[in-house]
């Protein structure tokens, strides 16, 4: 069919010069001299060469260098101090605790360590676990967001990924899913030991530990505007780990049921098995003295969180924050490395490029 | 034509024939009148109807194995718990079955429209006389049917009666076989004036699909009268689709409708031709699916190794519902495989099948679009019939030329002719009347003149030429004066119409001489002598030209009542069968004729007595009127017919060649290309085509493989050919110094060149010998020999070995990619037959090629400018594809060993399924389709660039590999540099940490903008669409990813992403992480581009000399082929 589109061209053939007249009458389909058309749009050829490479090469090594080493830096002048509470350990004060686990009765024990530094700044405390799949799938979906987001509907019908953690006894739970029961309930407190050998609490804060977002748009009680959760949540179980209700978090209302700092904290899963959680954050009180001087402390934990029966581990971290976030000196090796990297590589190309460049030239001259 | 049906041979096995009524009038002494059964004149090129649509488009769409896998994967998705939701394989999927349903949809609503168009045409019919008009698709087996001028046949008729006086009828077959010259067609002899009158019928064979074959017979009965019978050949037949031309009425009876119709049968479609680089992506494909598949197993292997450590499987913090307790352990475990396979499936893109067939038909439009393949003459452009092949013209090893309208033009002149022995030669001097000289010898006048008359006679009667009609489409001058005309450009116009172009020389060129061919009319044929009488002849009889006895005779009678045979044709042909003695007086002129590149026949005649002719007469009405073998019965008679004849001359016509046919050539063979020549033409006719056209140059030594050179006394012929054959490789194989791959003349030019030829005969015998053991032998001698030489000769060849060639080249050793190009019918097989078929003008090639180009000359850009581009943006989009999924995929599957084997996804489901819609498909698209690593004008002044691309260089395994490291390398870099990273989620300067869904983001940002930003260092040529789509793609996905983090979104269950994205841009760390790993993963491909040097001093050469040095090429990393060292 297509073919018969060339039909013309015995009768056309014998005019040579004639189709220019015959034009008006034949549909011309000549195809358009555009660029596009034609493949000859304005076009940038960049060409990669040694020459153009090369100062790059340069450029990146001895940007990459400082910041690299500024990181570094950076990274090392962050203090960190790790204490392992799990307890496995026969000589730890809190063997006992994590031998036998009872729901009902709370295990305390008490843990002495010493800071060598004083820790200037914002102290920032972080509970550890270890070998924990916060990031196992059936762990992850096992939530339901709605219901978080304070949506009645949700909360008194949950979401069927909450199996096997949605209803207790024919109630809705809330919060429902895995993530939620199995919240981190062990309480740390810190005690300074002064040379006296005199225990003086240190003050944790408890705000802003969660991402803004979270604690003000993604998680809302439900019942709006009504202050008294108890009724809120009259219709519903408290997760079958949890100790108390969900609306008993805490006293202070900002900071209660699902807008709990440490719960919100809790169910953003973490990324890999072993991970840290921010706790508290202890506040830098005036600028004199450092936040957590060089001296004596202990841990006070009521150890709730059974960690044995998985292998797993429990730490209290303190660490203060640089702009860069925690202590991790990788950052920086890794800058150095990829600097030192490009700058030797541009030395290399520099010296193949100019004896390769002088041997062009001869042969092009000899040729 | 014999591969254009697979039911070809059924249709020529049914013997049964069927019979018609005229005008549905029973007939007097036949068997009672049953009006049979067939089928209505409806033709229905559509493949849906409103109903059916959907099951049967779906059913043919999820016959693609790339489609079934898909809807395999969602299927699992849907009915296994698996990590990702159903969405985010079923939109993909959803989206390409919608499109090419909405494609499919619209073009069938087209043919729709086209086929009610023809059906509702209405047409009139004769129905007892009188005329009604009635609807194309009413019309049955037997209506008598009016056609007038410029309307088309309604359905196959044969021709009863036409308003021609000599009952004759002009079509035009354009559209059905693309041959746009005038045809004769005939009415049935002896048929009523009187339709209404008429009573007949006609029996004739069952439809089948060949155009040019009929076999019918007409009963015609008159009240009181034996019923006479007509026999009826194709040129009765009027095909169904032809038009009717300059005549202004016809009638005809239908004969086949509808479906049954000659057109109708041949509508079916072209074998698909698939593509090396779809070969390729198959295989690539294969090794993505055993990745896929190890995958799998490996994490749902370790994941019951890892299960079986206890407290792992099931901690207190995460137990397990009911049902997933209750579920047997074995098919816990094969729904675990398809998790896993569920969440790598992403490896193996739906997205890819769908980029590559929009690049193939986006791309495909730069052909048509080109205005260097623009022909002012005949105004038209390049066509592209295949979409699908437009890489394969970037691959071409082997090119096979027709020679006649191919090379050359096909646009005959008379040159010279030799009669008895003498040279005539044409001299423009025009004060000599007619300018027709002898050129050598002195000439006995009077003897002489007699032969010059009878030659020139001859000439002008025996043809089948027709005289257009005055006033019909072009301004004619007046038909007599010919000869005294002053005006040579209006002489040569003078409207000649006929099936050949040789003829119209030959009659030309008798009209220079003085004898000028006025016209058929009603089977007398009047030439105008050089004394201005008109002289007239009575056509008895025309004996065809047909390719195999490559000659053709009239049978004519004097005023005076003598019959006459004249008969031309080709050498071979007439010389066995005049009088030897004869013959070595012309054989000399012919001989040097033909070696100057004219095209020569010889011209015979013969006396038939009354007794000869009446044997002769009986013969051909017998053999005519023969329902069966009626071919092999009427050659029978001709070659009784044929012999005896006296010789009376020989006539040259030059076949002027191609505009740059000798430069195109020469880049072909500078691409390193083989050109072969295939042509029914004869030896030193192409040879000498050849040598114009420096496929042979005078350095070259032909090894010719003829009959004549099979001729030997001592030897028979099939020894000799051993001999012969045994002999040419050893020196063109053997004795050769070994030569590099894809290096030949234009480098290594102290090599010794060869050339072959080889005719019709001798290849017959090397592909059918006697002895059936020797077929092998001889036929990798052959090829082995044919592949050392820069140039085939193959002459005297028929359309099936031209196809028997290409079959056995293609199917060789490495299986080269091969072109035929062509124009004529006979070349339609071997089109057909190779990779990619390439029809040049409006023919019927052009119907049945892949690409059709205009003119010779555009063969060179088609493949040295777009092959080559296509074949590099393709090739790169589908190392691409694979590439950027593969690094997609595998932090995915890293990620599988930290969470336990559960099949935590890394990345969101939006992530998954918009990478490879939204983030990364334009950048490659418009990569593919803009790409121009080598300017155009480069590639078409360095032929030899061409080679750079040759045998898939760029999707062969070692390339692959290099992608598939590239990916596995920024992949693990991907991921562990993250991993790194999180070794410390703290990240913030507030001390707050993050999950893993930032651990994802992260991931995921850096991919994108890698995967994008390797593909901007891959590119070379930046138009605004390059930037647009690269930087356009990256802002898309910062945008996208804000917004999608930015909402609290009703329809989703979880908010996994909500501001993650966000708070991680607010995290030093995340940037300079995703920075150096960034830099760190392009740094190998920087660098690799900058070390690419090339060796070896004759490549540098080649490449200094180039204005930029496009040897840095990226995709050239690993190829040594641009090391050619001498």
């Amino acid at each position: 069919i297509m073919a018969s589109s060339y039909g013309a061209k015995e009768e056309d053939g014998h005019h040579p010069g004639s189709a220019g007249l015959g034009g008006a009458a034949i549909r011309t389909k000549k195809p358009d001299n555009t660029a596009f058309k034609q493949q000859r749009l304005p076009a940038w050829q960049p060409i990669l060469t040694a020459g153009t490479v090369l100062p790059a090469f340069f450029i990146i090594g001895l940007i990459f260098i400082p910041i690299g080493i500024g990181l570094y830096v950076t990274s090392n002048n962050i203090k960190e101090f790790e204490l392992d509470y799990t307890g496995t350990d026969m000589s730890s004060p809190c063997f006992n605790c994590s031998q036998s686990w009872n729901s009902t009765n709370t295990c305390k024990c008490e843990l002495f360590f010493s800071l060598d530094q004083p820790f200037e700044s914002n102290v920032f405390m972080y509970y550890g676990l270890s070998n924990f799949y916060q990031n196992h799938r059936r762990y992850v979906k096992s939530r339901d967001d709605s219901q978080l987001n304070g949506d009645e509907r949700s909360l008194k019908e949950p979401s069927k990924e909450c199996e096997p953690y949605r209803t207790n006894e024919n109630k809705p739970i809330a919060p429902c899913g895995a993530i939620a029961n199995s919240m981190f309930n062990d309480t740390l407190d810190l005690f300074y030991i002064d040379p006296n050998g005199k225990k003086r609490p240190i003050s944790l804060t408890k705000k802003g530990i969660a991402w803004w977002t979270d604690k003000h748009v993604k998680f809302r009680n439900p019942g709006g505007s009504n202050s008294n959760l108890t009724t809120v949540f009259k219709d519903t179980a408290k997760p079958v780990n949890w100790h108390k209700p969900v609306y008993e978090l805490d006293v202070d209302i900002e900071n209660n049921g699902f807008i709990n700092e440490d719960f919100i904290v809790w169910m953003r899963t973490a990324a890999l098995p072993t991970f840290r959680k921010l706790y508290r954050i202890i506040q830098k009180n005036n600028d004199m003295t450092p936040t957590l001087p060089r001296g004596n402390y202990s841990l006070a934990v009521t150890y709730n969180y059974p960690v044995r029966s998985f292998e797993g581990r429990k730490r209290m971290i303190l660490s203060t924050i640089s702009w860069m976030g925690g202590k991790n000196p990788f950052l920086g090796i890794a800058y150095i490395t990829v600097g030192s990297i490009c700058f030797f590589l541009g030395v290399v190309l520099l010296f193949i490029h100019h004896k390769y460049g002088n041997r062009n030239n001869s042969s092009d001259i000899a040729s | 034509l014999m591969t254009r049906s697979p039911n070809w041979f059924s249709y020529e096995k049914r013997v049964d024939s069927r019979t018609i009524y005229v005008g549905h009038r029973p007939c007097p002494d036949t068997e009672a009148f049953i009006p049979s059964k067939f089928c209505d004149n409806r033709i229905v090129s559509s493949k849906y109807t409103v109903w059916n649509f959907l099951p049967k488009n779906l059913f043919e769409q999820f016959r693609r194995i790339a489609n079934f896998y898909f809807l395999i994967i969602f299927l699992v998705q849907v009915i296994v718990d698996t990590p990702t939701s159903p969405v985010t394989s079923g939109l993909p999927l959803f989206f390409v079955i919608t499109v090419t349903a909405i494609k499919q949809g619209y073009e069938d609503c087209l043919r729709h429209k086209a086929d009610n168009e023809v059906n509702k045409y209405l047409v009139t019919v004769l129905e007892d006389g009188r005329s009604v008009k009635k609807e194309s698709e009413k019309i049955k087996v037997g209506d008598v049917v009016e056609v007038v001028e410029d309307e088309t046949f309604p359905c196959d008729l044969i021709l009863l009666q036409s308003s021609r006086e000599d009952g004759t009828c002009f079509v035009t077959t354009a559209s059905l076989d693309g041959e746009s010259n005038h045809k004769t067609h005939y009415t049935v002899p002896d048929t009523e004036k009187d339709l209404q009158a008429l009573t007949a019928t006609i029996e004739c064979e069952q439809p089948q699909p060949d155009l040019y074959k009929f076999v019918g017979r007409m009963h015609i009965y008159k009240p009181e009268q034996e019923p006479a019978v007509r026999s009826l050949g194709p040129e009765n037949l009027l095909l169904k689709g032809a038009t009717l031309k300059n005549t202004k009425k016809i009638y005809g009876v239908a004969v086949y409708t509808g479906m049954e119709t000659k057109m109708a049968l041949n509508y079916q479609g072209k074998s698909q031709k698939r593509s090396a680089v779809e070969k390729s992506i198959n295989a690539f494909l294969l090794v993505y699916l055993c990745i896929l598949i190890s995958k799998a197993v490996v994490c749902t292997t370790l994941k019951y190794v890892w299960q079986s450590k206890e407290g792992q499987d099931e901690p207190w913090y995460n137990q397990k519902t009911q049902k997933e307790k209750d579920t047997n352990m074995y098919l816990k475990m094969f729904t675990d495989f398809l998790s896993f396979m569920v969440l790598f499936n992403f490896i193996i893109p739906v997205s890819m099948y769908v980029t590559v067939e929009m690049q193939k038909f986006l791309g495909s439009f730069f052909i048509t679009w080109d205005k260097d393949f623009f022909d002012p003459e005949i105004q038209e452009g390049a066509l592209v019939n295949t979409s699908d092949l437009n890489e394969e013209l970037g691959q071409v090893e082997y090119v096979f030329t027709d020679k006649t309208g191919t090379l050359t033009q096909n646009n005959m002149e008379f040159i010279e002719c030799c009669i008895d022995g003498f040279q005539y030669k044409h001299r423009d001097t025009w004060s000599e009347v007619d300018g027709f000289t002898v050129t050598d010898g002195p000439v006995n006048k009077l003897q002489q003149k007699e032969k010059e008359e009878l030659f020139l006679r001859a000439l002008c009667l025996c043809h089948t030429v027709q005289v257009k009609e005055a006033g019909s489409e072009e301004v004619l001058t007046d038909q007599v004066d010919g000869i005294d005309e002053m005006r040579p450009q209006l002489e040569e116009e003078r409207g000649f119409i006929a099936s050949s172009p040789d003829e119209i020389a030959l009659v030309k060129g008798a009209m220079k001489y003085g004898f000028t061919f006025l016209g058929l009319e009603s089977k007398s044929m009047k030439i105008k002598n050089r004394e201005n009488n008109i002289e007239e002849y009575k056509l008895l009889h025309v004996l065809n030209f047909d390719p195999v006895r490559r000659r053709m005779s009239v049978i004519v009678q004097t005023k005076s009542g003598e019959t006459l045979l004249f008969c031309k044709g080709a050498d071979s042909s007439i010389f066995p069968r005049v009088k030897p003695e004869e013959v070595d007086r012309i054989r000399m002129h012919v001989e040097r004729n033909a070696t100057e590149g004219y095209r020569t026949l010889c011209v015979a005649f013969k006396q038939l007595s009354a007794e000869e002719y009446a044997v002769a007469d009986t013969g051909l009405r017998e053999a005519r009127l023969a329902l069966q073998d009626r071919e092999e019965k009427l050659i029978a008679v001709y070659n009784q017919v044929e012999t005896g004849m006296s010789l009376i001359g020989a006539t040259a016509v030059e076949d002027r060649l191609q505009e740059e046919a000798a430069e195109t050539m020469e880049a072909l063979q500078g691409a390193g290309m083989k050109v072969w020549v295939l042509t029914g033409d004869k030896m030193e006719t192409a040879k000498s085509t050849c040598y114009a056209c420096r496929l042979f140059q005078r350095g070259t030594e032909l090894l010719e493989l003829t009959l004549r050179t099979l001729e030997d006394e001592r030897l028979k012929r099939e020894e000799k050919l051993r001999e012969l054959l045994q002999e040419y490789h050893r020196k063109a194989v053997q004795d050769a110094p070994p030569v590099k791959a894809g290096v030949t003349r234009s480098w290594s030019t102290a090599n010794q060149d060869y050339g072959f030829i080889i005719d019709g005969a001798t290849l017959s015998i090397v592909m059918n010998p006697q002895h059936e053991v020797d077929a092998s032998q001889y036929k990798s001698l052959f090829l082995q020999i044919c592949q050392n030489c820069t140039a085939v000769l193959c002459c005297r060849m028929a359309p099936l070995q031209k196809a028997q060639i290409v079959k056995m080249v293609k199917t060789s050793k490495g299986s080269p990619i091969t072109l035929s190009i062509g124009d004529g019918a006979n070349d339609v097989s071997m089109i057909l037959e190779a990779h990619v078929g390439i029809g040049k003008e409006g023919r019927q090639a052009v119907r049945n090629s892949d690409y059709a180009i205009p003119k010779l000359k555009h063969l060179k850009k088609l493949l040295l400018a777009h092959g080559h581009l296509y074949y590099v943006r393709i090739a790169h989009l589908v190392q691409y594809f694979f590439y950027k999924n593969l690094c997609f995929i595998l932090p995915q599957f890293l990620y599988q060993f930290f969470c336990g084997y559960s099949q935590q996804p890394l990345y969101d489901a939006a992530y998954l399924t918009m990478y490879n819609i939204c983030f990364t498909s334009m950048p490659i698209l418009a990569y593919s389709l803009l790409e121009q690593h080598i300017s155009i004008e480069i590639l078409l002044d360095n032929a030899t660039l061409y080679r750079e691309i040759a045998n898939n260089a760029m999707l062969r395994w070692r390339p692959f590999l290099y992608w598939t490291l590239l990916g596995i390398f920024q992949g693990l870099l991907f991921f562990f540099g993250v991993r790194f990273l999180f070794s410390n989620p703290a990240l913030q300067d507030n001390g707050q940490v993050f999950g893993n869904w930032s651990y994802g983001t992260i991931v995921f940002t850096v991919l994108v903008f890698t995967v994008t930003l390797k593909l901007a260092l891959d590119t070379r040529h930046w138009t605004w669409i390059n930037h647009f789509v690269i930087w356009g793609s990256l802002a898309f996905y910062v945008f996208f990813s804000f917004f999608w983090g930015g909402i609290i979104w009703p329809f989703l269950k979880q908010q996994r992403l909500y501001f993650v994205f966000a708070n991680m841009l607010s995290s030093v760390s995340a940037w300079l992480v995703i920075i150096i790993l960034i830099i760190l993963s392009l740094l190998p491909e920087i660098l690799l581009v900058v070390l690419r040097k090339p060796r070896g001093p004759h490549s540098r050469q080649v490449y200094l000399s180039l204005p930029f040095p496009f040897w840095i090429l990226p995709f050239y990393h690993i190829h040594p082929i641009l090391c050619y060292s001498p």
